[in-house]
């Protein structure tokens, strides 16, 4: 168990900066999500965190410790890598056991350890097979049973769950929240996927390009964006974003995002903007109705299944409530 | 799958493997062949006339104390050609898996001993230990060792292993690297973050992700130390001194060419045949079953 601070976390390739100073103070036990787009710098900040890369400016503290100069080990963490990383040549019993071995433990505590790890995983029946020889979802579980194995103060996981099938996704992030809820062990956990970032974080981190532009509760980022960047990436499907001028608010360039679920279809007059209907996409549940503004942008909108589907090509009114809004400077800050 | 490309009729196919077919005939199935017919006579001295003495060219050598003395020679030889090449080329292997500037150059340059023949490189190794004008027993003899390998049989042995072992360790260090790329960064990772220093990881991780590469490395060395010394021994130490140096490949060159004993000389020709048979199946046996792990 450990808190974890980032200072000022900064990391360059040669002369290409890839980490712009990062800042964060991690709680005791908080499950932390690292999310953004493919090559923002998600893996790379959590290595720096794992010891993996050495940081370029800034510091990282474990428990309260500077840990900048420390080997991966002497940090007391544990990875789960995408791919797993797991020795191919030895057996799951042993794979789990290597750390606590080479910590010189003794023959029944390890026994014993791994035996409680393999049971909370339910891998028991695989403990004598070699990772070749099991499915992609059992060895996801090995590589987290190698983790939890060692007790560490904290666990970093890469885009552990990318490899699995959707549906054994969904099952396996509910018990990776569990089992980290269980343990209460500090966690860093990176992925691109929003729906995992929502679902999985107490706070998350959402990058952009080797910045933090957000740090926040999931529903608070949600409800409340700071960037442009943050309010296109979180949010699904993504915030509708219009020339702020064309609908008389802000000034050139700036921009004006509105979700599609806080948008309604109205009747054509008595609206605030004009729209065709490009398309409709009734999923059941709800319909998403594609829109094409005069301006040119697209504009989508999300409704209950319920009401009525509109034509193609027909034309609509869309309205939207005030508090809504979401206008950005040209910088893409928030300006409210 | 495996994917087959089928060819109509035969015509095509034949004229393809031909010329391979053809090589082979010419020069290993031809002078094979020989060589066993041979095995079974002895020619007299002006080799007019050949008498049949059916397995007694065996029955001799394998009695012969100089033959089973070349047998340890020749043993001693290629574990010593062996290992110095393969540990020599893992170290560096591993250091330049380490390296991220300029793998390229030192791969480059490592590869380059490679190209030099055999014989040229017994020459080079010579020039440098020469009991007159060598460099390095020049320097030895600053540091106050006397090196002779003209007349010491360990110090012979010693500088044709060197000789033998150079061009190799380029060879076997493309293995090693490629060997060791192939193993996942993320698995190391793992293991350094599971508590393992360096040693241990190579010990316990690196090391058993290599044996298919070690054991490959490890026949083809064999091999090469059996059968493509030849030159090396021939240009430093023509099999010198007291035997000293001769192993198998040598005593055929030396019992046949020069000795004129062709009938001997084939029948050991036939004995290294069976050798290079028994490592080649070994070989193939253990590189189908893809053992490893
Ligand atoms: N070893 C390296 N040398 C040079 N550049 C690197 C190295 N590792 C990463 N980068 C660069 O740093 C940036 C961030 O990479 P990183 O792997 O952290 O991205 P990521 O957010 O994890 O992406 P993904 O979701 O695709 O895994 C990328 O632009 C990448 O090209
Ligand atoms: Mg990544």
């Amino acid at each position: 168990m450990a808190t974890v601070t980032l200072e000022n976390l900064k990391k360059s390739f040669g002369r290409t900066e890839v980490i712009h100073g990062v800042n964060i103070d991690i709680a005791d036990g908080e499950f932390i999500v690292i999310v953004g787009p493919s090559g923002c710098g998600k893996s790379t900040l959590l290595r720096m965190v794992a010891g993996l890369e050495t940081v370029t400016s800034g510091k990282v503290f474990i428990g309260g410790h500077l840990v900048n100069e420390r080997e991966p080990m002497d940090r007391d963490i544990a990875m789960v890598f995408q791919n797993y990383a797991l020795y191919p040549h030895m057996s799951v019993f042993d794979n789990m056991a290597y750390g606590l071995k080479i910590a010189g433990r003794s023959k029944a505590e390890i026994a014993e350890r791994v035996a409680a790890a393999a049971h909370v995983l339910q891998i028991e029946p695989f403990l004598d097979r070699k990772p070749r020889e099991l499915s992609g979802g059992q060895r996801q579980r090995v590589a987290m049973g190698r983790a939890i194995v060692r007790k560490p103060a904290v666990f970093l996981f890469d885009e552990p769950l990318s490899n699995l099938d959707a549906k054994l996704r969904v099952q396996m992030r509910l018990e990776i929240k569990q089992l980290q809820r269980e343990l209460g062990v500090t966690s860093l956990y990176v992925t691109h996927d929003q729906v995992e970032a929502m679902t999985l974080a107490d706070r998350m981190i959402v990058m952009n390009e080797g910045r933090a532009d957000q740090i926040g509760a999931p529903l608070e980022v949600y409800a409340n964006p700071q960037t442009v960047f943050v309010a296109g990436f979180i949010g699904s499907p993504p915030t509708n974003f219009l020339p702020a001028l064309s609908v008389s608010r802000g000034s050139t360039e700036e921009l004006l995002g509105i979700r599609p679920e806080h948008l309604r279809i109205v009747g054509p007059d008595k609206c605030e903007l004009r729209a065709r209907v490009v398309n409709a996409e009734a999923l059941g549940a709800e319909t998403l109705v594609h829109t094409r503004i005069h301006s040119g942008e697209y504009v989508t909108v999300r409704q209950e299944g319920s009401r009525p589907v509109p034509e193609e090509g027909e034309e609509v009114g869309l309205g939207w409530a005030k508090e809504n809004e979401m206008l950005f400077f040209t910088n893409g800050a928030r300006r409210y | 799958m495996e994917k087959r490309v089928r060819f109509k009729g035969y015509l095509l196919p034949i004229c393809l493997v031909m010329p391979q077919i053809v090589i082979t005939a010419v020069f290993f199935f031809y002078p094979a062949g020989q060589a066993i017919w041979q095995s079974l006579f002895i020619p007299d001295p002006f080799g007019f006339s050949a008498q049949f003495v059916g397995l007694g060219n065996f029955e001799f050598l394998l009695s012969d104390p100089f033959y089973r003395a070349s047998f340890i020679t020749t043993a001693i030889f290629s574990i010593l050609v062996t290992a110095v090449s393969m540990g020599v080329a893992l170290f560096l292997a591993v250091l330049a898996d380490r390296l991220i500037k300029g793998s390229g150059t030192y791969r480059t340059l490592l590869i380059w001993p490679y190209a030099v023949a055999p014989a040229v490189a017994g020459v080079l190794w010579l020039f440098m230990f020469n009991t007159r004008v060598g460099v390095v027993t020049w320097y030895l003899g600053v540091l106050g060792y006397d090196w002779n390998h003209v007349l010491n049989p360990g110090e012979a042995m010693g500088l044709v292993v060197l000789a033998s072992s150079w061009g190799r360790i380029s060879y076997n260090f493309l293995f090693f690297l490629a060997g060791l790329q192939a193993i996942p960064r993320s698995v190391i990772e793992a293991a350094a973050i599971d508590g393992a220093h360096f040693w241990t990881r190579f010990r316990t991780i690196v090391f058993p992700l290599l044996s298919p590469t070690t054991f490959f490395l490890l026949v083809v060395n064999v091999v090469y130390a059996f059968f493509e010394t030849f030159g090396v021994v021939h240009t430093i130490t023509a099999g010198g001194p007291q035997q000293a140096t001769t192993i198998l490949v040598y005593k055929v060159y030396s019992d046949g060419f020069v000795g004129q004993d062709l009938g001997s000389s084939a029948a050991q020709s036939v004995i290294l045949l069976i050798i290079v048979s028994v490592l080649t199946v070994i070989q193939f046996r253990y590189i189908e079953r893809r053992v490893h792990y």
